[in-house]
């Protein structure tokens, strides 16, 4: 055999051995969610989305630990995008080439690197402690959304960097201030990118576990919450509580928690997907 | 009437600016926020433990009678996890990275890209079950003195979420190397494989690096997977498959307790959590540096 057949052969080799790799990591996936039906899904009923937690593990729900995750996502998302959103307009936009926006972008850079227990750290040093808050939905609320705003910054600027130039310019010349060719040409031809973003955003945001068990968020919740300075639990705290009892029964019941938490980001996932592909089909600049 | 009562537009320009140029500030007063909240608690726990018997004691024992605070024992742990994890990522991303970036077609890309983003979206506590419940009773058939909590199997779903992460960026970066230098070395008579190896590769070196060092980062910074699937227990040990505690974890678990505020215990945590966030700080910063660098040379 000469070299060239040899070389031939191990680009065939190697091609192969790249996709196994490729398709290894979704393989893993679908054998995670196949283990998870098969574990879960006998314990999906109607009671169980509308029980609270309890020491048997037939009888235990996760009625508080999903309006927890409504509660403090809806709090998460009123805080994070309009304040992301805003910071983003403004380093593209608006911010001058100085050292200033230089530093706060090499921070907002390194802030999307920190650990999400650390942002918990500063959650309980800061909203619990500090600003005695509790271990309430609010301080949840507001500890999600400083940890989603990196991530919503970057996107939405990478959203209104694809946007030509020429738009602005065609708005400037005809008599527009900045604010209003921000407002009413920038922001709605970035609109479904900036979208995609912060569905990302949240749907990490609803799987995060570590901030919320750092800032003291109970993990057995038996009732309903009133307002936002009540204690609350979510789904991915009631999954570990779970998971980290002896008694297996309760393994079946972290399974089913798992289904539809997954669902959920799943769900949020494609759609991002989806909606990011149709806009970049859609708009050809 | 209604012209009377708007405001001016130079003013609402100028209003509107500042409020846009505060959020942009608040991403500022939250890395001060970090650091002054670490650094106060970890002041007050360095009034009470040396810091040098903290950096070197290799046992960690601070919720029990006989208190020692030593962070060697949850540093190895986490090196250890994280280890485990990049050995897994490592190479399987990279070998994607390659097949993606020089082998694949463009419509094989457009359908495996967004579903790997899928796999680094699983929320990180439905991996700690995975770890738990499946990969170690696998694992055990395997390796039957296998513990039931151990770092092997939370080391590896770790490596497995963090495929997506190393593959991505390294095909960043290999997609930035110049279509010229393939062509180059096409003409010369190479094949796909020995440009891959020898002229992509290379050339991307910096680039991969940045993603490799990142991902080290991220798995030292996971939280729950350990969590759950490497135990509870502070050991100064390489020994992949007994309990171990990382610096993560012990967070977690001091955090489910019911640790009074203000008491030495309790400050554990922060000097954990500074410990953790000076390793990401540095390993992310690195990271970006070397990032720069390859894109530098090639834009």
């Amino acid at each position: 055999m000469n070299r060239r057949v040899i070389n031939r052969r191990l680009d065939r080799c190697f091609k192969t051995l790249g996709a196994i790799s490729t398709i290894f990591g979704l393989l893993v996936l679908l054998i995670l969610i196949v283990d998870v039906l098969i574990d879960g899904i006998p314990r999906l009923k109607w009671d169980f989305f509308m029980s609270f937690p309890s020491r048997k593990p037939e009888a235990a729900g996760i009625l508080s630990a999903w309006v927890g995750t409504l509660w403090v996502m809806a709090v998460t998302a009123l805080i994070a995008l309009p304040l992301g959103i805003g910071a983003g307009i403004y380093l593209e936009e608006y911010a001058k080439k100085n050292r200033l926006t230089n530093f706060i972008e090499i921070n907002i850079a390194n802030l999307a690197g920190v650990p999400s227990v650390i942002y918990g750290l500063l959650g309980l040093g800061l909203f619990v402690r500090f600003f005695k808050l509790e271990r309430s939905i609010i301080a949840g609320g507001f500890t999600l959304a400083l940890l989603t705003l990196p991530v919503i910054i970057l996107s939405t600027r990478e959203a209104l960097r694809a946007i030509p130039f020429s738009i602005r310019e065609a708005s400037y010349a005809l008599g527009a201030t900045k604010w209003q060719t921000v407002r009413y040409q920038i922001l709605p031809c970035a609109l479904g990118n900036i979208l995609t973003g912060i569905i990302l955003a949240l749907s990490r945001a609803i799987g995060e576990t570590a901030p919320l068990i750092t800032i003291g968020a109970l993990t057995y919740i038996a009732f309903l919450p009133r307002s936002l300075l009540d204690p609350f639990t979510v789904l991915p705290i009631q999954i570990f509580n779970w998971i980290s009892r002896p008694q297996k029964g309760f393994f079946a019941n972290a399974a089913a928690g798992i289904i539809v938490l997954l669902f959920l980001t799943l769900v949020m996932n494609t759609i991002a997907i989806v909606l990011r592909q149709r806009y970049q089909k859609k708009v050809r600049w | 009437m209604q012209q009377k009562k708007r405001i001016p537009l130079k003013l609402k320009e100028f209003l509107i600016e500042k409020g846009l140029f505060f959020c942009s500030l608040l991403s500022v007063f939250t890395t001060f926020g970090i650091v002054l909240v670490l650094s106060f608690e970890t002041f007050e726990f360095f009034k009470e433990v040396p810091i040098l018997k903290f950096l070197t004691d290799t046992q960690w024992t601070p919720l029990f009678v006989n208190k020692h605070f030593g962070i060697l024992p949850l540093l190895c742990g986490t090196f250890l996890t994280s280890l485990i994890a990049i050995g897994v990522a490592a190479p399987i991303g990279l070998v994607s990275a390659v097949y993606l970036s020089e082998y694949a077609s463009l419509k094989t890309r457009n359908i495996v890209k967004p579903l790997m983003e899928i796999l680094a979206a699983v929320p990180t506590v439905v991996y700690g079950y995975f770890a738990l419940l499946f990969v170690t009773p696998l694992l055990k058939k395997i390796i039957p003195n296998l513990s039931g909590f151990n770092s092997l199997s939370s080391g590896i779903v770790m490596g497995i979420m963090i495929i997506p992460l190393v593959s991505s960026l390294s095909e960043d970066a290999m997609r930035a190397v110049p279509m010229g230098l393939r062509e180059g070395a096409y003409a010369v008579g190479s094949n796909r494989l020995q440009v891959a190896l020898r002229i992509v590769l290379p050339a991307a070196s910096s680039g991969i690096t940045a993603a490799f060092i990142l991902a080290v980062s991220r798995a030292i910074g996971e939280t729950m997977i350990v969590a759950i699937a490497a135990g509870q227990q502070p050991r100064f040990t390489l020994n992949p498959f007994v309990p171990i505690e990382t610096i993560t974890a012990y967070i977690v678990q001091v955090s489910l307790g019911d640790t009074p505020y203000g008491t030495l215990e309790y400050r554990t945590i922060f000097a954990c959590g500074m410990a953790l966030f000076i390793l990401t700080f540095i390993l992310n910063i690195f990271s970006f540096k070397l990032k720069k660098r390859f894109q530098e040379v090639y834009e």
